[in-house]
């Protein structure tokens, strides 16, 4: 795991006796669904306790009950010793439990103390907006979380990581008694997240009781003093940060060990299937030269905004390139459009599984062979049989759970999902697989799966590119590292003997003056 | 919008739960309200299930239901089209305007180019500018009524003599006892509903409408598909042209007001959504068919002709009261 | 020089349709003598003052992210109300007719807000019905106002303004003022802007809609009864029409469909220049009817500006 940059020196709870809050047996049906079973939770003073589980387990619903969002069926939730009922988010709000989301929740055209006091803005008579309060009151929680934007500042023109703060910003108006963190690191780049950890402490310092919700171990076994986990709804037990080991979260969370095999990499390269010449899109980035064998995976490592998936994008005949060559098979080859690429053999996994995707709306068949409608229809119709074969080739190949192929592809979990997409471009037969983050916000058993398909696919000839901006996956399946910096490609390395440092001072814009550091691109 | 969003995910989550009758009639409400009201005005009037008169209100519903053909497929696509009425009149005044001119067939043939040049701007401003087509085509329909209003000069136009041409076969016709309106309007439908459902091309618009991100990063070629959804929408309106000039052998200058409503409401009516991806000719064709039988029925039990659209107004609400219900049954059986 | 971009973003100090609408208040004023003349400015001032008022309602409906198709009905049926149940007396009259704008947007708003809707929807299933109600309590007659009092009201004026264009520019501010300066003005953006994060937040939503479609139902009505003023007379289909105008007026304003986005001042420059054009053109003898192509025109080019200015600052791929 990567914790070059961590210690494993998490602060001790400040308080270590009686919970400020407590879920008891908590339960939550939905019509012939039992979400949550009798789940209980309890978060002491100054403590941060991370929720675990696969997706689908019920973190995020046991959450929203707490938060008001959602009224449980059954069981009680007691915040400082009193039995509370929320039945709005705003109610929770009042009482101190304040939910920050995994998505942007920010109104873009509004300034910041507006978004910060959005639902609560101090009024004067006749429902005027009070202004001086709103934004001495903003601006003296900005100023507590050493924000260098003013509380004036329109939303819409802050940076990703600015807007995560105004989301904290808006956690304590109401002086919080519990944070709930739902995987806050999901938008924040490696860089950006020491701040965030900064903040948690200074919350925990305050007494403030948390709630951490996150995929990524290193962060959990950085940050929280217990740790929870949940299993299709069910509690499934607390441990001790301190005497805990990931291996055994991991058993927790699936019932099994989680090994990533790092020894399994493809061996044997062929010809260049992708070489990229000086490849430029103005104001986005530039000179990016690298290349990519047959049967080879190479990865690429870089912060959000680094220009990865712009890249991947420029390739996939989405961007017009501004300058330099995009050589297929050793041809030049101009791409005009994401039809032209699909003609050229390159499949694009893409970045947003439900918004890039998939068409959530359409059944798991459908969605499967949307890439390649020629194969599978004769003078323009549909042959639904054939349809019908190639999804269950797949489906079989790569183990999709799904009850048939009818169901909507919005109804399968994240894992089951990404499958689709990469079972939809494999039926497209292509040359080139670039998969951009193919794990995001997919379980720990599922992403195994994944990791296992990459590499089986860079064996039978694909030429493959992963974009990924999680370290140990880029660690775990490439043979080469391109590392991306700021718009530029600022290094390259073998990807079983690169060390964890020199990876982040690559994509962390650090010069490398390392001998063993970058190596010279294969062919170039 | 909230609404757009929680009806999007009404569609995410659509699961089907016909398990019982009840469920079965639940999810297809409109329909069976449909059945009741034949039912009700039947009682009260016996002429209005006689052959004749179910005839007279298919023949009176083509119109609509043609251009509504047209305008299903551009929705299903993910867009809109509230041009088709102008489009209407403009069609319409050019075909009547240059039969006397030019003859009927230079007539029908221009009529047929024009329309679909119109539908080609609507086309590349909203496929290949990627402009919002609510907007877009509320200006054509600006634009157009002006239009037409230039090309007549204000005044209405008509054929001179409407005994003798046959021009108004399309119209007035019969082909083996049935009106030539209700057979183009068949046909149309019926070709549009087979490229729909069995056809890659088909199965492309679905997509487009369903999540047009997706869609191009699938490699579709999304701003073709949205293109041509325009063209098929302006070759219905001229077909529905044809038909409305060659009955009525004239026209006025805003002959077309207004239908872009009736048949955004038709579709409404049949559960169409609006938001793209879902729908069918089928279910368009049963929207139509409500309204015409809803005015007729009025019309026989001796209410004027305006009652129908406070009809109208309550039906749509009643649909979309109906729809809620069963939305809501699957929203909450999934967990989020 | 202020920040191009920013300008034609309308983010900056400066509208760009008011650049628009002062270009053509010039090129208008070099073609005819008469244009700037104060006759002829408060005529525009009354001629925009009916589409203005629905307009101001319009604009709080599509910041919250809505859209209201039905306001030409409403206008109808409150100018038949306010003439038809003059029997009653004027002041009966003309509350009647507001009340109907209040109950037929409390409906829709109602609607939209326990159905969740799509409001394009609702809204032209009421743009229909309330149609229906017109021919069915009309029974197809004009009505002509017989009261000298109320037809004097629509073109009486105080000093050289007219009245309705002092009620006009009145409102307008009062709308202004509501929308930037109150909490159910900021919550209107917040909903419009992102819905799921205002709901989060606590912010009642359906209310906030219900309260904006009320209000847009006020105003249509009002417009209503103030165009009945002005002619003495209702007809039936008085107003068709009304709803396209007014969404291109409050378009061109620079408010977003999308919602979250928008602003009084913005609309106001768009029904200027709406008016400005009409009136400049008739006074130049073009026929009316070449209006529509311009505006047409006129529109997809404010999208077309709008869209590739977005584009370009995005860098996203569009898709």
């Amino acid at each position: 795991m990567s914790t070059a940059a961590m210690n494993r020196n998490p602060p001790q709870a400040a308080d270590s006796s009686s919970p400020v809050l407590s879920l008891i047996d908590i339960t939550k049906k939905f019509p012939g669904v039992v979400a949550l079973n009798q789940v209980s939770f309890d978060v002491r003073a100054g403590e941060v306790h991370a929720l675990l589980g696969e997706n689908g387990a019920g973190k995020s619903t046991l959450m929203k009950v707490l938060a008001g969002k959602h009224q449980p069926n059954g069981g009680k939730i007691i915040l400082a010793g009193e039995e509370k009922s929320f039945e709005n988010p705003k109610q929770a709000k009042k009482s101190g439990i304040v939910l920050i989301h995994q998505e942007q929740s920010l109104v873009p055209e509004m300034s910041v103390a507006e978004n910060i006091f959005l639902g609560s803005l101090p009024l004067k008579w006749g429902n005027r907006v009070d202004w001086k309060k709103l934004h001495a009151d903003s601006t003296e929680i900005l100023e507590r979380l050493k924000c260098t934007f003013s509380s004036r500042d329109m939303v819409s023109n802050l940076s990703i990581a600015k807007k995560q703060m105004v989301e904290i910003a808006r956690a304590l108006v109401f002086t919080p008694r519990i944070v709930v963190f739902d995987e806050p690191t999901a938008s924040l780049t490696d860089h950006e997240k020491p701040v965030l950890y900064d903040i948690i402490r200074n919350l925990q310092e305050q007494g403030v009781g948390i709630v951490y919700i996150s995929h990524r171990m290193d962060e959990i076994f950085h940050l929280s003093q217990r740790i929870s986990v949940l299993r299709d709804g069910e509690y499934n037990g607390t441990l001790n940060t301190a005497d805990t080991s990931e291996d055994e979260v991991t058993k927790l969370m699936i019932g099994r060990t989680l090994e990533l095999d790092h020894a399994s990499k493809p061996k044997d390269f062929g010809e260049n299937m992708l070489e990229l010449r000086n490849l430029t899109v103005n104001g986005v980035f530039e000179d990016v030269s690298f290349n990519v064998r047959k049967g080879e995976i190479v990865g690429m490592y870089g912060l959000v905004g680094a220009g990865r998936s712009e890249v991947a994008e420029t390739i996939f005949g989405l961007r017009k390139p501004s300058g330099g060559e995009i050589l297929l098979d050793g041809k030049v080859e101009s791409i005009r459009s994401s039809h032209d690429a699909v003609l050229e053999g390159i499949a694009l996994v893409p970045e947003d599984r439900k918004d890039q995707g998939l068409i959530l709306g359409m059944n798991c068949r459908d969605n499967m062979t949307l890439s390649a409608l020629g194969s599978v229809s004769s003078m323009g119709f549909m042959k639904t049989g054939e349809e019908k074969v190639v999804y269950d080739k797949y489906q079989q190949a790569m183990k999709i759970k799904t009850p048939s192929w009818r169901q909507k592809v919005g109804n399968l979990s994240g894992g089951n999902q990404q499958k689709i997409v990469i079972g939809k471009w494999l039926h497209t037969h292509p040359k080139l697989l670039i998969l951009d983050e193919p794990t995001r916000g997919i379980d720990v058993g599922s992403k195994a799966e994944i990791h296992a398909l990459i590499k089986e696919l860079a064996r039978s000839g694909y030429a493959v590119l992963v974009i990924s901006s999680e370290m140990p996956e880029v660690l775990g399946v490439s043979n080469r590292i391109i590392a991306m910096y700021d718009g530029r490609v600022t290094a390259e390395f073998d990807g079983d003997a690169v060390s964890e440092d020199k990876l982040v001072q690559a994509i962390t814009g650090q010069y490398v003056t390392d001998a063993s550091g970058p190596v010279p691109a294969a062919s170039a | 919008m909230a609404s757009v969003e929680q009806g999007k995910q009404a569609i995410m989550l659509n699961k089907k739960y016909k398990t019982g009758l009840l469920n079965f009639l639940s999810a297809q409400g409109i329909l069976v309200f449909f059945l009741i009201c034949m039912f009700a005005f039947s009682l009260f009037s016996e002429q209005f299930l006689s052959q004749s008169n179910i005839m007279t209100v298919v023949r009176q519903a083509s119109i609509i239901g043609i251009i509504a053909v047209g305008v299903t497929v551009v929705i299903i696509g993910g867009n809109l089209d509230l041009s088709v009425g102008s489009m209407l009149s403009f069609s319409t005044v050019l075909v009547v305007d240059l039969h006397d001119k030019i003859g009927p067939a230079g007539a029908i043939i221009l009529m047929f180019v024009f329309t679909l040049l119109i539908g080609a701007v609507n086309g590349f401003l909203i496929g290949f500018m990627r402009l919002n087509s609510l907007i877009v085509t509320l200006a054509m329909l600006s634009a157009i009524q002006g239009l037409v209003l230039i090309y007549s000069g204000g005044k209405n136009v008509d054929i001179a003599n409407q005994s003798d041409t046959w021009f108004a076969f399309f119209g007035r016709g019969y082909v083996l006892g049935i009106a030539v309106p209700v057979i183009l309007f068949a046909v149309l439908a019926v070709i549009v509903q087979v490229v729909m459902s069995y056809t890659s091309y088909g199965r492309r618009i679905f997509a487009v409408g369903g999540n047009p991100a997706a869609a191009v990063y699938s490699g579709i070629r999304k701003n073709w598909c949205v293109f041509s959804t325009y063209l098929i929408s302006a070759f219905c309106v001229a077909c529905a042209a044809l038909v409305l000039g060659s009955r009525v052998m004239g026209s006025q200058n805003n002959v077309g007001q207004g239908y872009e409503l009736l048949v955004l409401a038709g579709i409404i009516l049949g559960g169409t959504s609006l938001l793209g991806g879902a729908g069918s000719i089928w279910k368009t064709i049963i929207g139509v068919l409500i309204l015409g039988f809803i005015q007729n029925g009025l019309l026989l039990l001796g209410y004027p002709y305006y009652t129908q659209w406070l009809v109208t107004w309550v039906i749509i609400i009643l649909a979309v009261w109906l729809d809620l219900a069963n939305k809501r049954k699957r929203l909450f059986t999934t967990h989020s | 020089m202020i920040n191009m971009k920013d300008f034609l973003k309308g983010s900056g100090v400066i509208q760009p349709i008011w650049v628009f609408v002062i270009v053509i208040t010039v090129f208008f004023s070099f073609m005819s003598e008469y244009f700037l003349s104060i006759g002829n400015l408060s005529n525009i001032l009354v001629q925009t003052s009916t589409i203005g008022l629905i307009a101001l309602g319009m604009t709080y409906v599509m910041i919250n992210g809505n859209i209201d198709l039905s306001v030409g009905a409403v206008l109808g049926l409150a100018a038949s109300l306010s003439v038809g149940l003059q029997d009653y007396g004027i002041t009966i009259a003309v509350i009647a007719a507001l009340t109907s704008g209040l109950v037929l947007g409390a409906i829709n708003g109602l609607i939209v807000w326990k159905t969740g809707v799509n409001a394009f929807i609702v809204t032209l299933g009421a743009m229909i019905g309330v149609r229906g109600l017109i021919f069915v309590y009309t029974e197809e007659q004009s009505f002509y106002a017989t009261n000298f009092a109320f037809s004097d009201f629509g073109t009486s004026s105080i000093g050289p303004i007219p009245v309705l264009a002092i009620i006009f520019l009145i409102c307008t501010l009062v709308m202004h003022l509501v929308l930037k300066k109150t909490g159910h003005g900021r919550n209107t953006f917040a909903v419009g802007g992102n819905p799921e994060a205002a709901l989060d937040a606590g912010i009642r939503i359906g209310r906030h809609m219900m309260i904006n479609f009320i209000i847009v139902g006020f105003f249509a009505a009002l417009a209503g009864v103030l165009l009945a003023t002005q002619m003495g007379a209702a007809t039936p289909n008085l107003g068709r029409d009304y709803e396209l105008w007014t969404i291109t007026a409050v378009v061109l304003g620079g408010t977003k469909l999308t919602g979250g986005f928008g602003s009084i001042t913005g609309t106001l420059g768009g029904v200027l220049a709406i008016g400005i054009l009409r009136n400049g053109m008739n006074l130049m003898q073009v026929p009316a009817f070449y209006v529509l192509v311009i505006l047409g025109v006129i529109l997809i080019s404010v999208l077309i500006i709008d869209q590739r200015l977005n584009v370009h600052a995005s860098k996203g791929v569009s898709i």
